[in-house]
């Protein structure tokens, strides 16, 4: 074995596994990055239970390995180094803020394929892969805009990005939908992981008669709050039952696994090409944990109708007509809205109260 | 904006609860500095404490189990410290940063298996006919026991360190190591005891995260904490009762914003978020400006290595 080659392996983590490369030398080896501890049963869990199911499918034709708890910027360059180093082939960079680290190192390895999440600078040998969230985030909304007694609903913020601000618009427009009378307050942490911000968040949301809380946060803080206080929340990212057994009312899962599969097997046969991949309800990215049993039959329904709506391409959540916070028009009636503009979200829509971080 | 949705007495009955896990590490830290040892560790302490009292409570059933655990575990973390900066004399700034790091690896390894996994409830007391009384009965009296147990610690403190031989020990020992010695006393072991004293507070903050204020174990949960509890200790000058009014003065300003938010003040939340650490940096930079009298506080030995041969 090469020095550098021991060297990047052994450094990039134990994981890595570098004396096994000479054993299986036909197995094409993939690497992951994460942002967070898979333990975070979240969002960074969900992506390895994806390569996990990745590497069970596929069996001993893939040797993948994962890095996690990478912080964007100068490391995850280094760390996306050393696994193309490593010799993996295809390597998943799981954060937004990869994205330049990613642009940078694929250049130097053009016959490695990178695959960024989340993303949207892609490259000869860069693909960009993310779900819509906000299609799961339509359903939580009206099944949050029948549950609420008090027409308050709590939202925890993460950070104003497009994402996040899409997912607070698809969730208010469902949930005033179904209650016209339904509030939306919402708690910017600018945090994607701090469990005892959430916790403060949640108690100040409840504290002032919310009694649904959503998030857009990593950990199960919120969820259980919610269960203490004995009121309902929705999971993000991952099933959060286990924190919140009578809290949790559904939550929106990611579902990487599908993709993953598809993706290394592309580059098995070679057939992998550069390209985007945004798939929601209907591709399978964007699932649902079981609903609470304490949710109403008719509840129950209509969010299954929707999700039947939504995953069939009947419905789309973002469907005028539908005006900006200031009272402009952005969607006629019956106009869709565009990926790109989806991609961009920089607006509240009309009735929800507050403004954006800037 | 509908600043009548925030109740004063639940906002400062949340801001005390939220304040508990600094107080509690800052009362440590305290002694530990009145002994004259720098420990910037706190950080790595606090978050072994969550762990391990976690761990504990989570196998036992017990919460008070668990608090017990996170005592004797972040205090045992301590003593690599202690040894470290006492017997061989290390430099007590590097070791402390290298605490903090090890705590937060060590802590991410013990809490693999217990990701997700619900600690037993710490029930709060209700005070009977206290907690009835309005107002003040759901600010004061209507609380689980650590938070009664931070506010004896401090009196404790604070009483041992003026009216107590041994306070006046552990002062004599901080303020000049040398005369200490000199005088009899065993300024090592002394500062060991105080090392330990400070770990055992800090795990119990760690724990008070974990087993109630979130409850739920996250690998790297303290977040910063434990650096906020330093500084509330030179914030505070070294006084036991103005850790309190800083660890809640932090705490409630973190509360404050987010009820803040929840209400839908027009501020715009970049201040709001900014507001407990800018006001903290504000009373520091108050408290230092007249230098003399800051100093005067500071323990003499504060940070300076000890042996006796010379």
């Amino acid at each position: 074995m090469k020095r550098r080659t021991f060297l990047a392996g052994t450094a990039a983590t134990a994981a890595l596994a570098a004396s096994g490369a000479a054993l299986a030398a036909e197995a094409t080896k993939v690497g992951y990055i994460f942002v967070g501890p898979i333990g975070d049963l979240g969002y960074n869990f969900q992506h390895n239970l994806g390569r996990e199911e990745m590497q069970k499918a596929l069996g001993a034709s893939v040797k993948s390995s994962y890095v996690e708890n990478v912080p964007e910027g100068a490391d995850a360059e280094r760390t996306l180094t050393q696994l193309a180093l490593a010799g993996n082939k295809l390597i998943f960079a799981t954060s937004f803020g990869y994205m330049d680290a990613v642009i940078n190192v694929a250049k130097k390895f053009p016959h490695v394929k990178f695959e960024h999440a989340t993303g949207y600078k892609r490259a000869p040998n860069v693909s960009t892969y993310s779900a819509r969230f906000y299609e799961g985030r339509a359903v939580i909304g009206t099944i949050a805009g029948r549950m609420t007694k008090t027409n308050k609903i709590g939202y925890i913020a993460s950070f104003p990005i497009p994402e996040v601000i899409r997912g607070i618009n698809a969730a208010y427009i469902h949930a005033k939908k179904v209650n016209p009378n339904v509030e939306f307050k919402i708690v910017w942490v600018s945090t994607w992981a701090d469990p005892a911000k959430e916790a403060d968040a949640a108690n100040a949301l409840i504290q002032q008669g919310v009694d649904i809380i959503m998030q857009h946060t990593d950990t199960t803080a919120a969820m259980n709050i919610a269960e203490k206080k004995g009121i309902y929340a929705f999971g993000q990212s991952s099933d959060m039952a286990k924190s919140g057994p009578n809290a949790q009312l559904t939550a929106i899962v990611d579902e990487w696994g599908p993709y993953y599969i598809k993706r290394v097997k592309a580059v098995q046969d070679g057939t992998w090409k550069s390209e985007d991949t945004w798939g929601g309800i209907g591709a399978g990215m964007v699932t649902f944990a079981p609903f609470n049993k304490a949710m109403p039959e008719a509840v129950a329904k209509e969010a299954k109708d929707m999700i039947a709506a939504i995953g069939s391409g009947k419905y789309h959540p973002f469907t005028g007509p539908l005006k900006k916070q200031d009272g402009s028009v952005w969607l006629k009636p019956g106009e869709v809205a565009k990926d790109g503009d989806l991609l961009g979200m920089n607006f509240y829509v009309e009735g929800l109260t507050g403004s954006i971080p800037k | 904006m509908d600043l009548s949705a925030i109740n004063p007495a639940v906002l400062i009955a949340s801001l005390m609860v939220s304040a508990t896990p600094i107080l509690l590490a800052a009362i440590g830290e305290l002694v530990v500095e009145k002994s004259g040892v720098l420990n910037l560790g706190v950080e790595g302490m606090m978050i072994t404490g969550a762990i391990c009292g976690f761990a504990a409570a989570v196998e036992t059933g017990s919460p008070v189990a668990g608090f017990i655990a996170a005592a004797v575990g972040a205090s045992l973390l301590s003593l690599i410290f202690a040894v470290l900066t006492q017997y061989l004399l290390a430099n007590q700034v590097a070791t402390g940063l290298a605490l903090t790091l090890f705590g937060l690896g060590f802590s991410a390894m013990i809490g693999q298996g217990y990701v997700g996994m619900k600690p037993p409830l710490t029930p709060d007391l209700r005070i009977p006919i206290l907690s009835d009384i309005p107002v003040l009965g759901e600010i004061l009296f209507r609380h689980d026991l650590m938070v009664y147990v931070s506010l004896a610690l401090v009196a404790a403190v604070w009483a041992v360190l003026k009216y107590s031989r041994v306070g006046l020990i552990l002062r004599a020992v901080g303020e000049n190591h040398d005369a200490a010695h000199a005088l009899g006393y065993k300024v090592i072991r002394i500062r060991i005891l105080a090392l330990m004293f400070g770990g055992a507070c800090a795990g119990l903050g760690g724990a008070y995260l974990s087993l109630i204020r979130v409850p739920s174990w996250t690998q790297g949960m303290t977040a910063g904490a434990g650096w906020i509890a330093l500084a509330i200790v030179v914030f505070a000058s070294w006084k036991p009762w103005r850790v309190l009014l800083g660890a809640y003065l932090f705490g409630g300003i973190t509360v404050l914003q987010l009820n803040l938010q929840a209400a839908g003040v027009k501020v715009p939340v970049q201040y709001l978020s900014m507001s407990p650490y800018l006001i903290t940096i504000l009373v520091l930079v108050i408290m230092s400006a007249n230098r003399s009298r800051a100093s005067l506080n500071a323990p003499a030995s504060l940070g300076k290595s000890f042996h006796a041969s010379y």
